[in-house]
């Protein structure tokens, strides 16, 4: 099999669709990931904001039968699996971008699937915030809106964003798993060369690529959290 | 002035409610630096919580400068609360903001011009003693240097009551001794009233003028530092003031009896008391045990005696006769 993977015929098929079609599709795989990621942010953390402070020990407690219907959807939207999700999303899809194939397309399913994610994740995030730092805040008189802007939010910043790193190569995950039911980028290469045409290497040159961009977006993300906490003495 | 009137709060746990604080009343006065001390459990957090409204009393009243803190509106409290500010045991800054910005935020929050509140903040910086800090994190400074920094922080909206919240409880002894001496020159200087919330007598005699003991959520005993110390009635205050058991201190030796001579603030001990006695009298005690402080000028404190009881009725008159004074024979000791 290996003989096969490597042969002239393969690899002069592969450097051909490097040349052609990859530039493309790690641009693609780039743009519906950050753009989704930044969409689900848009919408995600309101909703972690939210379920920690409309807890019933939290700074703004909310009625309890609206804080057990947001667990309740976040946990829906979560326990779908994305593929099914993907086609659950038709509709929608072609009710916001017109089509239900492309990129951008794509782009509806990811944010439904990541919203949720990203909402339990700025959830844990903002749980982690020292509450003696928000009773000082409180002590100063402090309004509630103010403590989620000024204190939960900036205080929790190193953690956000380890955690949106971690949201973002998920994300770019998703992405590639969109290739099944027509989506762009790295992850349609893949799976229209090596699944549907058995061009392994052509397969397994994308999957090359999408490694390296979550080990790029995992070093950026370590990095700026590391260098964004000033609890650690430099 | 502030005015706390049978105070209660009980918190509902899963086993029930718990009585955290009972039916108290205390009355602060203006330019006052008092203590609220007690072991761990007796309220005292509590309690200061309740002076802000950190902790809604569940029955009484707070009164601040005739205002009734539990009938403000939250955005009246808001506002009040500006001007009772606190501080903390774990100081509670704002990790992610340099020292400078940390001072800027109660400012900030109260909407004060930004190029203002950085001016002020760099005058309390000034006053803390850390004007070289300005720009360092929390993380870079030591325990004493964060608590000065949150003081600064405390003091930015000019308050008029500054709650001390176990504010030196994390700290060694001599940072302890000159955040006290800050807190003290801030009370002098600016007038603040402060409230000490310790379990340390040690941080009460330093600096308290007025002191609450708090037992099991109730006012046992209170009054002027000086009194309470040299004379404790409470169970409390007496372990408190005698950490190592009062009776385990004065057993007395036999075919003696013991006195308990109390110091209440008299220049008297200036001049030996008991080799004048020995002098005058010819009266041989036996110094038992002793707790004497001298607070400023005068001195403070218990002495127990044992004197040879032939000589008891003698000794007991020549010291009732001895100004500033107190004593009372102390019986059943075993």
């Amino acid at each position: 099999m290996g003989e096969k993977i490597f042969s002239q015929e393969a690899i002069e098929f592969a450097l051909n669709v490097a040349k052609t079609e990859i530039p493309l599709a790690i641009w693609e795989t780039f743009y519906v990931t950050v753009l989704s990621t930044a969409l689900a942010v848009v919408l995600g953390l309101p909703l972690g904001v939210l379920l920690v402070v409309g807890d019933k020990n939290g700074i703004l407690p909310l009625p309890k039968w609206f804080m057990s219907l947001l667990n309740v959807v976040i946990n829906l939207l979560r326990s779908i699996p994305f593929l099914i999700l993907m086609i659950m999303v038709f509709p929608l899809s072609r009710l916001i971008v017109g089509t239900t194939v492309g990129t951008n397309a794509l782009i509806v399913p990811l944010v439904i699937a990541a919203f949720p994610f990203i909402a339990r994740l700025v959830e844990g995030s903002l749980r982690e915030v020292n509450p003696n730092i928000i009773e000082a805040a409180q002590s100063m008189g402090a309004t509630p809106f103010q403590i989620i802007c000024k204190v939960m939010i900036p205080e929790s910043v190193p953690s956000l964003i380890s955690n949106l790193t971690i949201a973002i190569t998920t994300i770019l995950g998703y992405g590639a798993m969109s290739g099944i039911i027509g989506g762009g980028g790295l992850g349609k290469i893949a799976i229209n060369y090596g699944y549907y045409r058995y061009k392994y290497l052509t397969m397994v040159v994308a999957v090359i690529l999408l490694v390296i961009m979550v080990q790029i977006f995992q070093s950026i993300g370590t990095r700026i959290a590391t260098k964004s906490d000033r609890r650690l003495k430099k | 002035m502030i005015e706390i009137k049978n105070l209660s709060k009980t918190f509902k746990t899963a086993d029930g409610t718990v009585e955290a604080l009972n039916n108290i009343n205390l009355t602060i006065g203006d330019g006052e630096i008092y203590g609220i001390i007690g072991m761990s459990g007796a309220g005292k957090s509590t309690l200061v919580r309740c002076i802000n409204m950190l902790e809604r009393p569940t029955a009484g009243q707070v009164i601040i400068d005739g205002k009734d803190m539990a009938s403000l509106s939250s955005k009246k409290l808001r506002e009040e609360r500006r001007s009772i500010t606190m501080i903390f045991q774990q100081f509670n800054l704002l990790m992610q903001r340099n020292c400078l910005k940390n001072i800027c935020f109660p400012m900030e929050l109260s909407g004060m011009k930004k190029s203002e509140a950085k001016k002020r903040a760099m005058e309390l910086l000034e006053i803390v003693g850390l004007p070289d800090k300005a720009l360092a994190y929390p993380a870079q400074l030591s325990g004493g240097q964060q608590q000065r920094v949150a003081i600064a922080r405390a003091l930015a909206t000019d308050p008029k009551v500054l709650l001390c919240d176990e504010a030196t409880s994390a700290l060694d002894p001599n940072t302890t001794h000159s955040i006290l001496q800050l807190i003290k020159d801030i009370n002098k200087k600016m007038g603040i009233t402060v409230v000490v919330i310790t379990h340390q007598m040690s941080v009460v005699e330093e600096i308290c003028s007025s002191v609450a003991i708090l037992d099991g959520g109730k006012v046992v005993e209170e009054g002027k530092v000086a009194e309470i110390f040299a004379n404790p009635k409470s169970d409390a205050a007496k372990k408190l003031v005698y950490p190592g058991g009062e009776e385990e201190t004065v057993k007395g030796n036999i075919g003696e009896r013991v006195i308990r001579i109390v110091f209440n603030g008299s220049d008297n001990t200036e001049t030996p008391l008991i080799a004048r006695m020995a002098a005058n009298e010819g009266i041989m005690a036996n110094i038992l045990a002793a707790t004497t402080k001298t607070l400023g000028t005068h001195a403070f404190g218990t002495m127990f005696v044992g004197v040879p009881e032939n000589q008891f009725e003698k000794a007991f008159s020549y010291l009732q006769s001895c100004e500033g004074i107190s004593v009372e024979e102390v019986e059943d000791l075993g």
